[in-house]
């Protein structure tokens, strides 16, 4: 049976892990690699390292972050923000990355996803969606960590990046991110319905019942949570616990 | 001191395998240098990526004659994931395309069902060959779940290769395999916390017991 990831979302600012709402107002709480071994040694399935404020200089500085943490963490490791061309990526994967996830620059340029996954694979490439709701059932693609609208559709947008080559998803709605109110599940069962890539959400776990909730609900490939880890409002183990009582199925 | 070598033909994540060999204590080496792969006690040939592309960047390096003659001195070799899939007579991802013919069979796609593909998730080994797997490679490893992230899947001539399969895409695929002393696992070890690095620690005992 196929099992859903449960994925730890570490947002990295001048090697702090911050924390906001709706992708903003950022505060600190930790260091990276410290959170990144305790949640790998508690039984996280992924961890997801963003920069972010990558946008503000154009570029990913998370190599060294990456490197420290493939000494002690032996389960999938994303990168993302600010991945611009080829270079990052390489640079990215030779630090001990196993995926990127690109958003900004896919937008901009969607051939580089196409050019990225030929080169690197498309295990290797997740495209990053940042959706905020619209109208009901419309939601619009945001670049640039959540700050800047592009007038995107997200379906239509998640639609195109599977075509141009995506291995994969993650999708953050703004509107609940760092909010703790639970997952937009209209959002993720709309897009589960577009796309045959596997598929990441992220944003809005509040406690273990809303990612129960959003696994018993939709066909989601993953979920990724940051501040109920963080702010140790649940652990590694008490999500999984919850979701195992519950039967969803996970790894134990 | 007795090394394993981690092959570096430009593709693959061997920074992740080989800080994965470090932690189980052994002494790891990247690299294609053929006088340390002659000095090694095991061979490790990783691989992310597309069939044809792989075995073109072995072929670069004269690595595909280097691995067949490792395998013919009966040291331990370990395929990982693309790695694996490279030691197969042909593969059908974007044309046929032929391998190392190290191990007989075939790769081939995962079947199109009401499944995802790529298959990236962890899963389960439903082992097969209760001799072999005793003692070897996935010893303490019935039931225990690992990483995957591939499309498409080897299929061995014959039944004894398969060490284990793994239940995706409406079929049971072959997910780890032993021919002679080649060795192969179409998950990644190095990536599935602890129960994949005891994969890497029983591949240890492996090549000390060759030595």
């Amino acid at each position: 049976m196929k099992k859903v990831r449960v994925i730890a979302r570490i947002d990295v600012k001048n090697e702090f892990v911050i924390k906001g709402i709706h992708l903003e107002g950022l505060r600190k709480v930790g260091d990276p690699n410290d959170m990144a071994k305790k949640y790998y040694e508690d039984g996280i399935d992924e961890i997801i390292f963003m920069d972010a404020v990558a946008a503000y200089y154009d570029r990913n500085s998370l190599s060294h972050i990456i490197e420290r943490a493939c000494k002690d963490v032996f389960v999938p490791i994303t990168v993302g923000g600010g991945i611009r061309n080829l270079d990052d990526i390489q640079k990215a994967l030779n630090s001990g990355a196993d995926k990127v996830a690109i958003n900004t620059m896919g937008i901009r340029s969607p051939e580089f996803i196409t050019e990225a996954a030929k080169v690197f694979g498309s295990q290797c490439i997740v495209s990053s969606i940042v959706a905020k709701e619209t109208s009901q059932g419309r939601w619009e693609a945001y670049v640039d960590n959540g700050r800047e609208p592009t007038t995107k559709d997200v379906l239509e947008w998640a639609h195109k990046v599977e075509r141009l080559g995506a291995g994969e998803i993650m999708l953050t709605s703004i509107d609940k991110e760092g909010t703790k109110r639970g997952f937009d599940l209209e959002l993720y069962k709309a897009i589960c319905h577009r796309v045959s890539v596997p598929v990441i959400a992220s944003g809005g776990a509040g406690c273990s019942n809303d990612l129960v909730e959003l696994a018993q609900e939709v066909k989601i490939d993953g979920i990724a949570v940051a501040s109920i880890l963080h702010y140790k409002k649940e652990s590694v183990i008490s999500l999984k616990d919850e979701l195992l009582g519950q039967n969803v199925e996970i790894r134990r | 001191m007795n090394k394993v070598v981690i092959l570096d033909y430009g593709i693959g994540n061997v920074k992740s395998i080989s800080n994965a060999f470090l932690k189980c204590g052994v002494d790891v080496i990247v690299t294609s240098s053929i006088c340390e792969i002659d000095k090694s006690i095991g061979l490790v040939v990783p691989g992310v990526g597309a069939f044809a592309h792989g075995m073109e960047k072995l072929k670069e390096k004269g690595l595909d004659k280097v691995i067949l003659n490792y395998a013919q001195e009966g040291k331990p070799i370990l395929g990982i994931c693309l790695g694996m899939q490279l030691f197969f007579d042909q593969s059908t991802e974007f044309g046929l395309n032929k391998g190392l013919g190290l191990v007989p069979g075939v790769v081939k796609k995962l079947p199109e069902s009401s499944e995802k593909l790529p298959h990236i998730s962890w899963n389960e080994l439903d082992l097969s060959n209760e001799a072999l797997n005793e003692r070897g490679l996935l010893s303490n490893s019935s039931s225990k779940n690992f990483y995957f992230v591939h499309s498409y899947y080897v299929e061995p001539k014959h039944s004894e290769t398969i060490l284990a399969t793994t239940k995706y895409s409406g079929i049971d695929f072959c997910s780890s395999i032993q021919y002679g002393n080649v060795y192969g696992c179409q998950f990644h070890p190095e990536k599935s916390a602890s129960d994949g690095l005891r994969i890497i620690s029983n591949f240890k005992s492996i090549c000390e017991k060759a030595i």
